[in-house]
């Protein structure tokens, strides 16, 4: 995984609450088997909408989604994260996430950047009326710069230290496989198995 | 879990678990602690999995993960497979070449890394959260994850179950753990007796429609309740199903003797004296009466009615007698997202939801595909039929439940009413087989989600219970089963029958 610090890039104001992740990636794209290729599916019943954010070239090219309360609920596809990630997004705000959304962000590299509904509005207005003002995300300080308007920002803290270290979870785990084996001898024997 | 330091004041890891030594604990985090593999200064929990669920839609990325890092499967008898979203339900193979490519990578990947799957057209095939119960595989105390958000559904036999993402199933492969930040813990307390012809999904839909679809976040969800403690099994996975619909990671529900009873004797549960010392073990899997839960909500189960949803989130329902609510009575965010549901589903504010008309009918889903849930379909539609220009699906869950309707004489109760009896899978739940609604087709579902589009490109729905589905299926319109005339003849009593 990259390591994350700072990233500077056009703010796509997405004026939707409950953004659920079959908004995000319709069921009929996630017969794929790969990680990649997944923008066509991004938003893709919104995206026939011509007055849909993403369909003003303005925004066309953004990389800091903003949207609305509850963004990612429903589904637990991780899909959803890999069409925001192959679009070209790299941070998502908003004031409330889904949890499993808010895990796969994390993992796959994607920063959920958690602030006040109060910025997230002033921000909303601020990238709508000078459409193409760079959104400065910075995981170091936690701040969003836009403008004049600087807001901080929530991340939980373990996610922002592999962020910032690039670190993949699973390497991580393994450093501790002993404590995993040592768990397994205590586990009672009538638990089932499968086969 | 639970007791998160900034809720209780304590002053870090070592405080919080003397903390909850000595104040007592909800069921939830008996089985977070009982699961702890490693616990450190700053890091989320390493919580071990006993039980990981996969299915073909969010496991092949991860195996290519595997593949690529050259690790194993750690625990593959801790693994099973099943194929269910993209399955056709009518007989024959799968015709659409992507989904089949899915389907093939997962059959490769389970005999590659050594999994038990569960194919196409095998007796033990179906809906993966229908699988696990029905096998015994899904125990009280144990940890269940799957790469599917209704996971929670497993939560009924007092499990900790809950959905996970691809990255997540990679690691779940690789260590059998997942590090994991504690869930808060809320009470769901449901008093007294449910009426006549209200059901648990009624109940669930109640639930979320009070604390809303993002209510449950970060949360445990732990039903409890006389109401709670008098459903079956079935009744039980369909409200812990849904919990992931308000939010919650997951719900649950302490075991008791009606667990037990389900349990016994199924193939993977233990037997002889293993059984009496996991019984005795399950026993102490209740939450203590000094625990304390971070929040509660608390629903009189003799005022709930049929519930049903009007708009494009599982929050925006309402008892089936009254009207579609007016968008310009709530606040600005509740307005704007009502207004686009409204816009969505072609419906205007005041209109009565009995007037509503619906083309399609879809009794199924891991929320209400189980035997007792086609029995309460087949009850109201026995003797009946589905009213001209309405289509009736009837997919059970599984293969086993197939086979258990049909040797009840429930596929000829259906077929004879006009319904069409199906082959398990996920179907028309969600638009990945070809069972889908056509753009401005409306439905009445057992299902879970009413998101835009969820059941096909410009589909509407509206959830409800498989007693609502059966009777808007005899009349055409959102109904319960008083509306409907009764019968010239009595009906004898499918369970009378039984006995």
């Amino acid at each position: 995984m990259d390591a994350f610090t700072t990233h500077t890039g056009t703010g796509v104001p997405l004026r939707r609450s409950n953004v659920d992740t079959d908004q995000i990636i319709p069921a009929e794209y996630l017969k794929r088997v790969t990680k990649s290729g997944f923008e066509d599916g991004l938003f893709a019943a919104w995206r026939k909408d011509e007055t849909f954010v993403l369909n003003d070239p303005t925004y066309a090219a953004g990389s800091v989604l903003v949207a609305g309360p509850d963004f990612g609920t429903g589904s637990s596809r991780e899909h959803a994260v890999w069409a925001l990630m192959n679009y070209g997004f790299r941070v998502v705000i908003s004031s409330r996430f889904a949890d499993i959304f808010l895990g796969n962000s994390g993992k796959a590299g994607l920063l959920t950047a958690q602030c006040s509904q109060d910025d997230v509005e002033l921000l909303w207005k601020l990238l709508e009326n000078e459409p193409g003002t760079p959104v400065v995300v910075d995981l170091v300080s936690r701040t969003i710069t836009a403008g004049e308007l600087v807001a901080a920002f929530e991340v939980d803290e373990y996610t922002r230290w592999r962020l910032l270290e690039g670190l993949d979870d699973i390497s991580l785990t393994l450093r501790n496989e002993g404590d995993i084996t040592a768990y397994e001898g205590t586990r009672p024997a009538w638990k089932p198995v499968t086969i | 879990m639970g007791s998160d330091v900034a809720d209780h004041g304590g002053g870090g890891a070592t405080n919080r678990f003397v903390e909850v030594l000595v104040v007592g604990r909800t069921l939830a985090e008996k089985v977070w602690d009982a699961h702890v593999v490693r616990r450190g200064e700053g890091e989320p929990d390493l919580l071990y999995i006993d039980l990981h669920l996969l299915h073909e839609v969010t496991s092949p990325q991860a195996f290519d993960g595997l593949r690529l890092a050259g690790r194993p499967v750690r625990r593959p008898d801790l693994t099973l497979a099943t194929e269910d979203h993209n399955v056709p339900t009518t007989p024959g193979p799968i015709t659409d070449p992507i989904s089949l490519t899915q389907v093939q990578t997962l059959r490769r990947n389970c005999e590659e890394f050594g999994i038990k799957l569960y194919p196409m057209g095998d007796a033990e095939q179906g809906i993966v959260h229908v699988v696990g119960p029905q096998l015994g595989l899904t125990q009280p105390g144990m940890t269940v994850v799957c790469g599917d958000s209704h996971t929670s559904t497993h939560g009924a036999f007092g499990a900790l179950a809950f959905g996970i993402g691809t990255s997540e199933v990679e690691h779940v492969l690789a260590t059998q753990t997942l590090p994991l930040k504690p869930f808060r813990t809320m009470a769901v307390t449901v008093e007294g007796d449910l009426p006549e012809g209200v059901t648990s999904k009624d109940i669930v839909l109640a639930v979320i429609a009070r604390i809303g679809t993002g209510g449950g976040q970060g949360y445990v969800l732990e039903y409890r309740g006389s109401a709670i403690r008098a459903l079956s099994m079935e009744g039980r996975m369909t409200v812990c199903n849904m919990s992931i619909e308000a939010g919650a990671r997951a719900g649950m529900i302490a075991p008791d003797e009606t667990t037990f009873e389900y349990l016994k004797g199924r193939d993977h549960a233990p037997q002889g004296a293993d059984w009496d010392a996991a019984v005795a073990s399950w026993r102490e899997l209740r939450t203590d009466d000094d625990a304390e839960f971070d929040n509660e909500i608390v629903l009189d189960a003799a005022s709930l009615t049929p519930f049903v949803t009007w708009g494009t989130n599982p929050g925006q329902g309402a008892p089936l007698g009254e009207s579609v609510p007016d968008p310009s009575t709530m606040d600005d965010t509740e307005r704007q997202s009502a207004e686009r549901a409204l816009e969505y589903m072609g419906l205007v504010a005041g209109t009565p939801l009995r007037r509503i008309a619906v083309n399609t009918v879809f009794v199924g889903s891991c929320t209400n595909g189980r035997i007792e849930d086609l029995r309460a379909a087949a009850s109201v539609v026995r003797g009946r039929q589905v009213a001209d220009g309405v289509r009736m699906l009837v997919v059970p869950g599984s293969a086993r439940v197939r086979l258990q309707a049909e040797a009840e004489g429930l596929d000829a109760i259906f077929t004879e009413a006009g319904a069409e009896w199906r082959l398990p899978g996920c179907s028309m739940c969600l638009a990945m087989n070809p069972d889908k609604l056509a753009p401005g087709e409306r439905s009445a579902s057992t299902s879970n989600r009413n998101f835009e589009g969820r059941q096909g490109k410009g589909g509407r729905t509206h959830l409800v219970s498989p007693l609502v589905a059966a009777a808007t299926a005899v009349r055409g319109t959102l109904a319960s089963p008083s509306d409907l005339e009764p019968l010239a003849t009595p009906v004898v009593d499918l369970a009378t029958q039984e006995a």
